[in-house]
């Protein structure tokens, strides 16, 4: 009885050796650089989806400071009051109402709805991290940003790499006319460069908004990820496993995405990572440039455009807290991506 | 070899047609009718049906198409939307200010980026390789943008060393005044990214059995790493900057944007701004070429570097 139980005891211990993922988390957990990079990007996410929920920042674009209000640790601006001070009655004298005004009752009721109160309240001398043109929280400002950035990140380097897989697989598993027709496909898109490319389409589409800059970015950035995800396929196609279930009777369709699919996904996984980073980049180049996301969205290429001109009358906050925000999200997740690879391919190093 | 370069520029002919029918099906389908965007605000039918008629988007996408494939071939590709310039006149004036930045741009990143590739790939594993590793990843991770503003601000706006932005006409003062602070943002912004992949180029090399001959052999440090590491390492490197340099010309334009530089970039941006399709166009046929062009050229330069290298 005992003894029996003993050896089932043995099979399930044998059963259980540890998989790729398992092995992979395993040394992934001795890194202790990619276990802290991985744990500023899970911030991040968590940040993104706080944000994504309306449970932060949902209040972002409400006039809660001075205009540039200085960040609290260096105590109110004395001199600056003279500056900001106009601009504040100026908003105030608009509330006196014009009966010409055809707009008047439309304003009445969206200042009723939003603005009454906040400018009615007294607006903090200090913020956090300081305010902005317009009073509103820097620190908030930049969560939303992070939403913005991180989500067109994501979103786009999954629709590239979704595009890239089932080019790639198609052109490795098949090869012949397919093949060839996928890399006159490539080498079509890889002889623009990539910036300009992007801004070619941005030119064409004439319209702004997250869900552009998303198509954009993932229509144009497959072409990388298609070319390993192919000779992956290529050296696959051939191996015994693929035989076997050829012998058995699996169609093409599932030879592709059940069998070989599951073989090559940690060589997609790291260049997912990869064009998350590369996708943040141009987002935030391409909104800086105005062709990005839309006037009211908030993301981190069009805070550092207004920082442009803020710097210059020495107001530097938006221009530090986009910068740093982007900068450890970026650093976070190049450190991650690389002992990901590090991780999933011990053989590399 | 004339027979190889023949065969490979027969080669590019159907990625060229590619390139024609990708970029002729974006502003013939996907960028709608151009007439409502010339036209602007106030128009009747009459005027659009006279801008369709004078572009020529009345006529059916065959001939369109084939008109543009005669533009390709021709180098005309007719005059701006935005300012009525000729196209290609357009390009030959801007292309000499980007080159007066770029070519010193590319020749000292790259040679500062091989040099300090070189040290910290020989001091592999130390403390200083792991903070010039560390130091290139936190840098990398910031935005061009941040870059380019911060220097100008301080450089520029706040200590007075350079000029804020600007052009001239004589090219010693171009070189010499305009373009000195976007070359140094240019250099600091590819150092980092690039000596990290040199690093990785070095690396490979380093550890292979020719290495410890030439050592076994009783060669010195310096003739092993400048001689040997480097001739071999310098395949991928050559691959690298080449690819960087169709992308260069197009990708400088923030520099080209920041600084006022009247250059290939500068005008991208400005066409991508007015929807003036025709410079767009012209400019991404051109580079498209360009890239082919180069990448023949890296092919025969392997060549000349590795004598090993076929050329099939």
């Amino acid at each position: 009885m005992t003894q029996a139980a003993a050896a089932v005891a043995i099979g399930v211990q044998r059963a259980e050796s540890p998989g790729l993922w398992t092995l992979a988390w395993r040394r992934f957990c001795r890194d202790r650089v990619g276990l802290a990079s991985f744990l500023i990007v899970v911030f991040f996410f968590g940040l993104m989806t706080a944000s994504g929920l309306h449970l932060v920042a949902a209040d972002w674009s409400k006039e809660v400071g001075d205009n540039y209000a200085p960040p609290t640790f260096m105590g109110p601006a004395v001199p600056d009051r003279s500056l900001a001070a106009p601009q504040s009655t100026g908003a105030g004298s608009a509330d006196v109402s014009n009966p010409f005004d055809p707009l008047a009752g439309v304003l009445a009721e969206i200042r009723a709805e939003s603005g009454a109160a906040s400018i009615a309240e007294a607006t903090a001398p200090t913020l956090v991290f300081g305010a902005d043109k317009w009073g509103r929280d820097v620190l908030k400002k930049t969560i939303k940003g992070t939403e913005t950035s991180m989500f067109v990140g994501l979103v786009a380097a999954f629709l590239a790499a979704f595009l890239a897989t089932v080019f790639g697989a198609l052109a490795g598993y098949y090869g012949g006319w397919i093949d060839d027709f996928f890399n006159w496909f490539y080498s079509v898109f890889t002889s623009i460069p990539y910036l300009l490319l992007i801004l070619a389409i941005a030119a064409v589409l004439n319209q702004k908004g997250t869900l552009t800059v998303i198509l954009i970015l993932g229509l144009t950035g497959w072409t990388g990820i298609f070319r390993l995800v192919r000779a992956e396929y290529l050296k696959h196609k051939v191996r015994e496993y693929i035989q076997a279930a050829d012998a058995i009777g699996a169609s093409h369709a599932r030879r592709m995405f059940v069998h070989i699919l599951p073989n090559v996904s940690h060589v997609i996984l790291v260049q997912l990572s990869l064009h998350v980073v590369l996708f943040i980049k141009s987002e935030v180049v391409l909104s800086f440039l105005g062709f990005g996301v839309g006037v009211d969205t908030v993301s981190w290429g069009s805070m550092l455009n207004e920082a442009q001109s803020e710097l210059i009358l020495g107001y530097w906050w938006q221009l530090v807290a986009a910068t740093v925000a982007m900068a450890l999200l970026v650093t976070g997740f190049s450190l991650f991506t690389d002992a990901l690879r590090d991780a999933l391919d011990p053989k590399l190093k | 070899m004339l027979a190889y370069v023949v065969r490979r520029l027969w080669q590019t002919v159907p990625t060229l047609l590619g390139v024609v029918l990708l970029v002729f099906f974006l502003f013939t389908w996907v960028g709608g009718d151009p007439a409502y965007l010339l036209a602007g605000k106030i128009s009747n039918p009459e005027q659009i049906e006279n801008i369709r008629r004078q572009l020529g988007v009345d006529r059916p996408y065959y001939v369109q198409l084939w008109i543009f494939i005669q533009q390709v071939a021709t180098g005309d590709f007719g005059e701006s939307w935005a300012t009525n310039e000729k196209v290609s006149a357009i390009f030959a004036t801007r292309l000499g200010p980007s080159l007066t930045v770029l070519v010193p741009l590319l020749v000292i990143d790259t040679l500062l980026a091989i040099a300090a590739a070189m040290l910290v790939a020989y001091m592999r594993g130390s403390l200083t390789d792991r903070m010039v590793m560390i130091g290139c990843t936190v840098g990398q991770s910031i935005s061009i943008l941040v870059y380019i503003i911060v220097f100008q601000y301080v450089l520029a706006y706040q200590l007075g060393w350079f000029p804020v932005q600007g052009w001239g006409s004589g090219l010693a003062e171009n070189l010499f005044r305009f373009s000195l602070l976007p070359i140094i943002v240019g250099v600091i912004v590819s150092l980092a990214p690039d000596t990290r992949l040199y690093r990785t180029f070095f690396l490979d090399e380093i550890n292979q059995d020719y290495v410890r001959t030439a050592r076994a052999k009783g060669m010195s440090e310096t003739r092993v790493m400048w001689v040997h590491v480097l001739r071999n390492a310098s395949i991928p490197i050559i691959t690298n900057v080449m690819i960087q340099l169709p992308g260069l010309l197009a990708g400088a334009f923030l520099i080209e944007r920041f600084f006022s530089i009247p250059g290939v970039g500068r005008e991208v941006i400005l066409a991508v701004e007015r929807s003036d399709f025709p410079v767009i166009k012209a400019v991404t046929i051109y580079v498209a070429i360009a890239t082919m062009i180069i990448n023949l050229i890296a092919d025969l330069l392997y060549r000349a570097v590795d004598p090993r290298v076929q050329l099939k």
